[in-house]
Order: structure tokens, then sequence, then C-alpha cells
């Protein structure tokens, strides 16, 4: 049984041979290369390599051999085959004239040092301030698209616009009302719980009327519909611009924001303010019937409570963020989907990516609106 | 055990349909050892699907296929998987994983089963960038910046990573330009004859069948009508004297084969 594959050294007439045994193919080549580490290559000598033990040979084989002669080489020795077999010639010349031979330098990670890590660093802050400065260029570039539809409103394209109403708003209805009606339930009772202490329960209508109305609902739908619009937004057009549909859009004169961002920006700009209402609805719904089972706050009661704890205004200012919550989710999800670039992982990337970065604005503008509304005394 | 060892891919009888289209009607192939076949057929014939039942993608609906005298649609999975060693595919547009650089791509067979150093399987790939015929800095491209002849050519690679003894190839110079698709088809051939492989060729080309094939398949009637070109330039059954005496036929035929063919008829 020759199964394995070896190579031996010996000494004959004072020359070096290199007897290279058995099967030199890849399913072999760990231990192969194991075993022409550990050769102690001689040095300005003449050395053969007998091939005639070799039993099969592949291209992997082929260039461990070639390698290994490369070495010898390199080492000053003269170096030539022997015994090589008829049928492994043309192998070992096809690998010699067209592989690349010399072995490879080792690379030193570079990211393991100091200056490496400051390195990563300075590219990864260049490379965000680039994106702000490329997202606000996106905008401009939509505002202008808009202005332009201003002029010519026949170019909007409006059965395009309510597909993306009915997509991005009325089939989220389901999952935004439940998960408003649930934090509502859940708002009423911690609110109980701690209010009770102080005797103050009927204070907690006060306190869901406010923080739903102004906050949780709006918050709420422009998470929930960042996560289920604003990705779909960044996979459908990023998987166009990986078919090149986004550039036969562009031969046939077609202007890409035009037919696929401008629906999808007034698509979720007019239904996002609905669903907030909607939203604060039943969030009003969950945290009421709430009360009325753990505090025994009837609906009159609730109501009186309630009209006295908000006014109109409460309800405007949570509404009024929702359209400012829409431009950035759209804006974001559809600048990240002409971002990708030709392949499967960049698809996946850069959805992630839209995702995260809208709730990071959605959330980072809400705060700005928090001081604003303040300093307005709202 | 099949008992001739020099057919390395038997076909009995093999039914393929979608529904009730049917697609193949017992097909008989045999390719033998070291050989290159040619598949040919019109569009719809089904040779890709013929391609893709021989290596497992497609099941059929009845018939045998053995390669390299092994049931392939009987075989445990593990079975499959050693099998699968034995042979490289190359899909149409190189089926490169986009996520991964050319080297990378090489590496994804070797790193399955082998346990190499990760030096040494660099090394392996960055031979095989210069067997196909691709300049060392590919080795670290991903499959976007390359052109689409390159693409080919990463793609070949990978399908010699492990040294298979049978490749398939699906329209591998579709595509290309006609200079690119001639250093395609050479390359093939030089591969070919150095590692002795036994190439299966999905094509539509007619210069590559004539420039590196054996024998020829053509899929016609949901059967399978094997012979060589010379045979085939003198049948007359009405598609396949089309195809290969209309005019991209007769123009892709080399001279003495055209000055032969109407002398037969």
């Amino acid at each position: 049984m020759a199964a394995a594959a070896t190579i031996l050294a010996s000494e004959e007439r004072g020359d070096t041979v290199l007897r290279a045994e058995g099967e030199w193919l890849v399913a072999r080549a760990a231990e192969l290369d194991r075993t022409l580490h550990n050769l102690q290559l001689p040095q300005g000598r003449h050395v053969t390599l007998d091939l005639s033990g070799v039993d099969r040979l592949d291209s992997a084989g082929a260039w461990l051999l070639l390698r290994t002669e490369h070495e010898l080489a390199a080492r000053g020795n003269r170096v030539e085959f022997a015994n090589l077999a008829q049928r492994f010639a043309p192998l070992l010349e096809q690998v010699r004239s067209r592989g690349v031979v010399e072995p490879l330098p080792h690379p030193i990670p570079a990211h393991h040092t100091f200056v490496g890590f400051l390195e990563r660093l300075g590219r990864i802050t260049a490379m965000l301030l680039q994106r702000v400065y490329d997202i606000l260029g996106f905008t401009g570039l939509v505002t202008v698209t808009v202005m332009r539809l201003f002029r010519q409103p026949r170019r909007l394209r409006v059965i395009a616009t309510l597909v993306q109403m009915e997509v991005v708003g009325l089939n989220a209805m389901p999952i935004v009302g439940l998960l408003s009606f649930l934090i509502g339930v859940v708002m009423a009772y911690q609110g109980a719980d701690q209010l009770r202490r102080f005797g103050a329960e009927i204070y907690t209508v006060n306190l869901l009327g406010i923080s739903v109305l102004r906050e949780l609902g709006v918050l709420l739908s422009a998470i929930i519909i960042a996560g289920r619009s604003g990705s779909a937004f960044t996979a459908q057009i990023g998987t166009m611009q990986v078919n090149e549909e986004i550039d036969a859009l562009r031969t046939l004169g077609l202007d890409p924001v035009e037919v696929l961002v401008l629906p999808r920006l007034f698509g979720l700009g007019i239904t996002l303010p609905l669903i907030v209402f909607y939203a604060d609805f039943m969030g009003l719904l969950g945290g009421g019937l709430m009360s009325w089972a753990a505090l025994g706050i009837n609906p009159p009661n609730f109501f009186t409570q309630l009209h006295t704890a908000i006014s109109q205004s409460t309800l405007w200012v949570g509404v009024l963020k929702a359209p400012f919550f829409a431009a950035i989710i759209s804006l974001v999800g559809c600048y990240e989907g002409l971002n990708v670039t030709r392949s499967a992982e960049s698809v996946g990337r850069l959805t992630t990516q839209s995702v995260v970065e809208s709730i990071f604005f959605v959330i980072v503008t809400d705060a700005v609106f928090s001081i604003v509304f303040s300093m307005l005394k709202i | 055990m099949a008992g001739d060892t020099d057919c390395v891919i038997r076909i009995r009888n093999l039914v393929n349909a979608f529904g009730n289209q049917v697609i193949h009607d017992g097909v008989d192939l045999d390719v033998r050892r070291g050989e290159v076949i040619g598949i040919v057929g019109g569009s719809g014939a089904g040779k890709s699907v013929m391609l893709r039942t021989v290596v497992g993608l497609n099941r059929p609906r009845s018939g045998s296929i053995e390669v390299l005298g092994r049931d392939v649609l009987h075989m445990t999975e593990e079975e499959q998987r050693e099998l699968e060693t034995h042979w490289g595919v190359l899909f149409q547009d190189g089926a490169l994983f986009s996520s991964l650089t050319v080297a990378q791509n090489i590496e994804v067979p070797l790193k399955e089963d082998l346990h190499l150093p990760e030096r040494l399987m660099a090394e392996i790939a960055a031979c095989k960038i210069g067997m196909v015929g691709l300049p060392p800095e590919a080795a670290d491209k991903y499959p976007a910046q390359l052109s689409g002849g390159m693409r080919k050519r990463a793609g070949l690679a990978r399908a010699l990573a492990l040294d298979p003894e049978i490749l398939f190839l699906d329209e591998p110079t579709a595509g290309l330009d006609p200079i690119g698709a001639a250093a395609f088809d050479q390359l093939i051939k030089d591969l070919q004859s150095s590692l002795g492989l036994t190439v299966f060729l999905v094509t539509h080309d007619l210069d590559s069948l004539f420039a590196i094939c054996d024998r020829v398949a053509v899929l016609i009637d949901k059967k399978m009508r094997v012979a060589t070109l010379d045979e085939h330039l003198r049948d007359d059954h009405p598609w396949i004297h089309a195809y290969f005496h209309g005019p991209r036929g007769r123009a892709a035929r080399p001279a003495e084969a055209a000055d032969r063919a109407p002398a037969v008829r």
C-alpha cells in the first residue's frame, strides 16, 4: 500500500536525492506541506528530485514539487527532475508555465498594532462624515426633483404612490395597532403601580395620554415602519441595482429618483401621520381598558380625566413629527438601496445599515423636536 | 460497479418532466473517460436541465444515472459529498460567491474537507489563478470588479480547485467576445489534456464544438443523438441539418470538414 505520500532524502555519490513517493494529491497536500517544511534543504549542491515512486499526481501535488524545486534553487542548488512518468509530464509543464510557482510571502496583519488601530479609527470617522455628506446630497437631489414636480405635476406617478401607500401604510396597520395597544396596556399598568403609592391612581390617565400622544405613538410607529418598510425599500432598490434595472431605467430616459424614490417618499409621507393617529388611538384604548380593569377607572371618568390632561396641541405635537420621520425613513432606505454594488452581500449589509441609520436619525430628530418644543413652551 | 470502467457517466432511459411538460423522454448517454463531449440543442431543449440532473441539482422522474460507476440517484449524503469532490461545475456566469474574493472563492472547496494550512491554501489558489490565465492581482478582487470573461475564468479555477476528474461546463463561452471565446476554448483544451479531464460541455457555440469536442450529443425530440461531428454533418434530420449547415454552422466549420460534408450528401 503506497496510499500515503511522502518525500525522503538520501545521499548518493555526493549528490542529494529527494525521492517523492505515493499519491501527490490535494487530499494529501496538508501532510506533504508539513513534511516538506520539516525537510532540511541542502545548500549549493546537486539535487535530484526522483519521481519514480509517485503513483498519482494532481496540480496541487505538481505545485508542491515545483515549489520545492524553487526553494532548492533559491538556496543555490542545481536541481533536476528524474524518472518523471510520461503521463505526468504535461501536467507538470502546465503548472510550471501557467501557475504561479513563487511561494507567497507571509503577510503581517497591520491591524494588530496601535498605529493600525488609529488608522482604522480615522478611516471609520472619515467614512461616517462622508455618509452624512452623501445623505445630505441625496436629500438635495430629491428636493430638486420634488420642486420640478411642482412645475410639472403630471409627472407624479399616482398609481405607484397609491401602491406604496397600501404596502407601507395599510398593510402595517395590524402590527402597529397590536403593538400600540400592548404598549398602552403596559404604560397604564406600570404607571398605576407607581402612582398608587401616592394615592394618585387617577393620574395614570394623564401619564398615559401625554406619553402616548406626544412620544410613544409616533416613535413606535416610526420604528416599526423603519424595520418593516425602510428595509424593504433598500432591499428592493438594491436588488434592482444588482440586476442593472436602475441602469436600464436611466437609459430609457427615466429618472430613478422620480420613478422609485418619490412614490415611496410620498406614500410614506401621507400614510405615516395617519398611522400615528391610529397608533395613538390604539395606545389610549389599551391604556383605558387596563385602567378600567386594574384601577376601576370607568370610561366616563377616563374621558373626563383625559380631557383635563391633554389639549389638542398634545395630539398635534405627536402627529406633526410623523412627516419628518417618514422623510427620514424613505430617504435613508432609498439612498442605501441605490448605494448597493453588484453583490448579494452588499444588499444584506446596506439593508441592516438602512434600518439602523433610519432609527438612529428618527430618535435624534425626536430629541431635537423635544428641545424645540420646550423652548417654544408647547 | 459498472463493468465498463472507461465510461465515467452512464445515463439510461432518463425522463425529466416539469408538470405535464416532458423535457427528456428516455435519454441514453455514455461519456467516456478523457473525452470532451458537447451537448447541443435548441433553446428549451433541456441542455442545462441535463447538466443539472447529472450533478444532482434536479431529480429526474425516472431513469438511472451512474457517475464514476456510482448510482447518483440512490446514494447517501456522505457518498454524494464524496462524489462531488470528483467533479467541478462551471455555471453560466461563473456563479462566484459575490461576498468573497476570487482567491477565497477558490479556497471554498479546499476548506471544506482538507484542513490545509492557510498559507498553502492561498498558494494553491494563486496557482489555479495562474493556470486559468488570470493575472495574480485578480486574487484579491471581488467578482463585481471583474469582467465577464474574467469571472468565467475565476469560476473555472474554482471548479478545478480539487483537481476533479469530470468538468461540467454550462455555456462557458456565452457572452464572450470571439477572441476571448477562442482563448477560453484553448484553455479548456489545454487543461483537459494536461489534467486528463473528462469534459461535459453544454454549449451553443459552434466554434467551441468544432474546436474542442470529440463527440457531440444533440438533444432533439426529447432524445439524445450522440455521434462525432462528421456523422452529424451527414445526418439529414431537419433540425440537425439546419443547425450544422446553417450560415453560422458553415462559417464555424473548419475547411476540410466543410469540403468533405457536401461531397457525401
